[in-house]
């Protein structure tokens, strides 16, 4: 077996054991509710008979590890119980909420990643002129500013001012292109604003690292015009580094989601997560954490697995 | 928990130990700026309610939403009460909470990762994997589920503010602290046989204080990024009290009327969070290989 791939396996291995911790962390905090959550439920007025057969059907009874334990094989075999708030079940309501919330993410990435790409190598190229400055302050200023703002602008430019955009996100069921990008213009509009300075900061120092290398100096001193050195020669050699910050910065969507599904009305998985939190439906909030969790620990070990294959030095040991 | 930062912050030097006085700080425009900021909000935060015209809570305008007038400098809200009076009185909510959300998260990662280093491995270890664990948790997802559970009073949201940041600050300080434990300096300490409490608190702490208030700047953008998130879902600062998220959410019924009470929270919140970042980013730091701006 090659190093490469000991190496990558590890850092699977490494990566279900974090899952695992976090699994663990979440169920803990969520069921040390100060109230129980059969009394809860069916509010003061229950008779203490009601309240103990509804704790024996939520299996408050057994003690914490087990209930852990049940919990746990439930999420793996996708059955993470019954929402608390409509007794649906819970995969049924994420599995109606989770495509739509990966469309918007989707949509996002597919405009951010070549946006923010084009503007890191831009200010990459030209590091320490006027314009890589103005850039630079530009984007600084856009990771601080709070998606609320961003969205609030926006609705007010866009719909309220010119009219041009729907300020709800209520697509069709089945949109055609036009109505799609209408009706997703605004979110994907917010989220692309952080994620954009994100990513672009991250790949102008990708890029830069690679500038800086002797091969460039060589090639530019050969006569080999700058666009060129910068495409041809440095990018390539500088991949890894980008989908690393590429794989990076996506992980901001999971937050910037919450602000911007709740925001827009969007009926994806964040705005569902809010929701449970204001009904406290633990079961729902705990499946939706570990959605988010888990891609957020996906996205990273893409990142970490990107880093490690474009080291050549680990490619051919 | 994860933020990453949002400047690089490896590259903020870990001076050695320095003779001398404090020099002046040599800022660009845009530090300059952002240090005005700062210093803007500072004032408000300490001083704001006392400037403010009217009473907080009282309905004070003829109409809800107004413009900007002479009377109401920046309209009036829902109720008609005054805007500006109400974002006197609530940066200080935005601006003590993170602060001391983020001095808590600061100190007590610098704490534990000291304590980590000169622990010896087995400690380090223990405590790095479960930070590791911790940081895992997106820092919206972390406090969403702590508000589930526990409610959200201003002390606890503090607390969730600053256990949602402690790892990162951890992380930061520790790889400070891993560098600065093998300097020569701590070396001649520990050979001389001196304490660890005393390795950690007079040789490695004084020269980590530089770049860990570089991260307590970033930390205190991060908490009132989530705070003020938080209360603009409705489930941070619970009224009769109001953080300048707070403000913007009550207030989003005016939006289609574009009311300066929705806008003028928001931007304040901008101001302050770009104004943290700014004056962090022209910080002094060590010259990059490339040579090139830093």
């Amino acid at each position: 077996m090659s190093a490469t791939l000991v190496l990558i396996l590890r850092r699977l291995g490494s990566a279900a054991v974090t899952l695992l911790l976090v699994s663990m962390v979440v169920f803990a905090i969520s069921s040390l509710l100060p109230g129980d959550a059969a009394s809860e439920t069916l509010g003061q007025s229950a008779t203490p008979e009601a309240v103990a057969a509804l704790r024996a059907q939520l299996g408050l009874n057994e003690p914490a590890h087990l209930r852990y334990l049940h919990w746990l094989a439930g999420l793996v075999t996708g059955d993470p119980g019954r929402s608390m708030a409509n007794n649906l079940p819970v995969r049924e309501i994420i599995a109606g909420r989770l495509p739509k919330s990966l469309l918007l993410a989707g949509l996002t990435a597919a405009v951010a990643v070549p946006v923010a790409l084009a503007i890191g190598i831009f200010s990459a190229m030209y590091r320490g002129s006027r314009l890589d400055r103005a850039l630079n302050v530009m984007t600084l200023s856009m990771v601080a500013a709070p998606e609320f703002l961003v969205a609030t602008v926006a609705v007010l430019v866009f719909a309220v001012k010119l009219r041009w955009l729907p300020s709800l996100t209520l697509a069709p069921e089945h949109p055609t292109l036009g109505e799609l990008l209408r009706a997703y213009a605004l979110p994907v509009m917010t989220l692309c604003f952080v994620i954009i300075a994100q990513m672009a900061r991250m790949t102008r120092a990708a890029v830069i690292d690679q500038l800086t290398q002797p091969y460039v100096e060589m090639a530019a001193l050969k006569g080999v015009r700058p666009a060129r050195v910068a495409l041809i020669h440095a990018l390539p050699n500088a991949i890894g580094p980008i989908v690393n910050a590429v794989a990076l910065s996506l992980s901001y969507l999971l937050g910037g989601a919450i602000i911007v599904e709740t925001i827009f009305n969007y009926p994806g998985i964040a705005s569902l997560m809010v929701d449970a939190v204001t009904s406290r439906d633990m079961p729902l909030l705990q499946a939706c954490a570990m959605i988010f969790c888990t891609a957020y620990l996906l996205l990273v070990l893409v990142a970490d697995v990107c880093a490690i294959l474009a080291n050549p030095r680990l490619r051919h040991p | 928990m994860t933020e990453a930062p949002l400047s690089s912050l490896g590259d903020i030097q870990a001076r050695p130990p320095r003779a001398g006085g404090p020099r002046l700080p040599q800022l660009s425009l845009s530090g300059w700026i952002g240090l005005a900021l700062v210093v803007f909000w500072t004032l408000v935060a300490v001083f704001g309610p006392f400037l403010a015209p009217y009473r907080v809570g009282a309905i004070v305008a003829d109409d809800v939403f107004e413009p900007f007038s002479a009377r109401h400098l920046l309209g009036s809200d829902y109720l008609g009460r005054d805007v500006l009076s109400r974002m006197l009185s609530g940066a200080r909510y935005t601006v003590g909470l993170a602060l001391a959300a983020a001095l808590l998260a600061s100190s007590t990662g610098a704490a534990l990762a000291l304590f980590a280093v000169v622990s010896g491995r087995w400690i380090d270890e223990l405590v790095s994997r479960l930070m590791d664990a911790m940081i895992s948790i997106p820092s919206k997802i972390f406090a969403l589920v702590m508000v589930a559970a526990f409610g959200s009073s201003i002390p606890l949201l503090l607390l969730i503010a600053a256990v949602t940041y402690v790892p990162g600050a951890y992380r930061i300080a520790r790889s400070l602290a891993v560098g600065l434990n093998q300097m020569e300096y701590v070396q001649v300490a520990r050979a001389r046989g001196e304490g660890r409490l005393y390795i950690a608190t007079a040789e490695i702490l004084p020269n980590m204080i530089n770049p860990m208030l570089a991260d307590f700047g970033l930390r205190f953008v991060f908490v009132v990024l989530l705070l003020s998130g938080m209360s603009f879902l409705g489930l941070g600062v619970q009224p009769p009290h109001a953080d300048l998220g707070s403000l913007v959410r009550e207030n989003t019924s005016g939006l289609g009327d574009g009311a300066l009470a929705i806008l003028a929270p928001a931007v304040a919140i901008a101001t302050l969070t770009i104004g943290v970042n700014l004056l962090i980013d022209s910080l002094p730091r060590r010259r990059r290989r490339s040579g090139g701006e830093a």
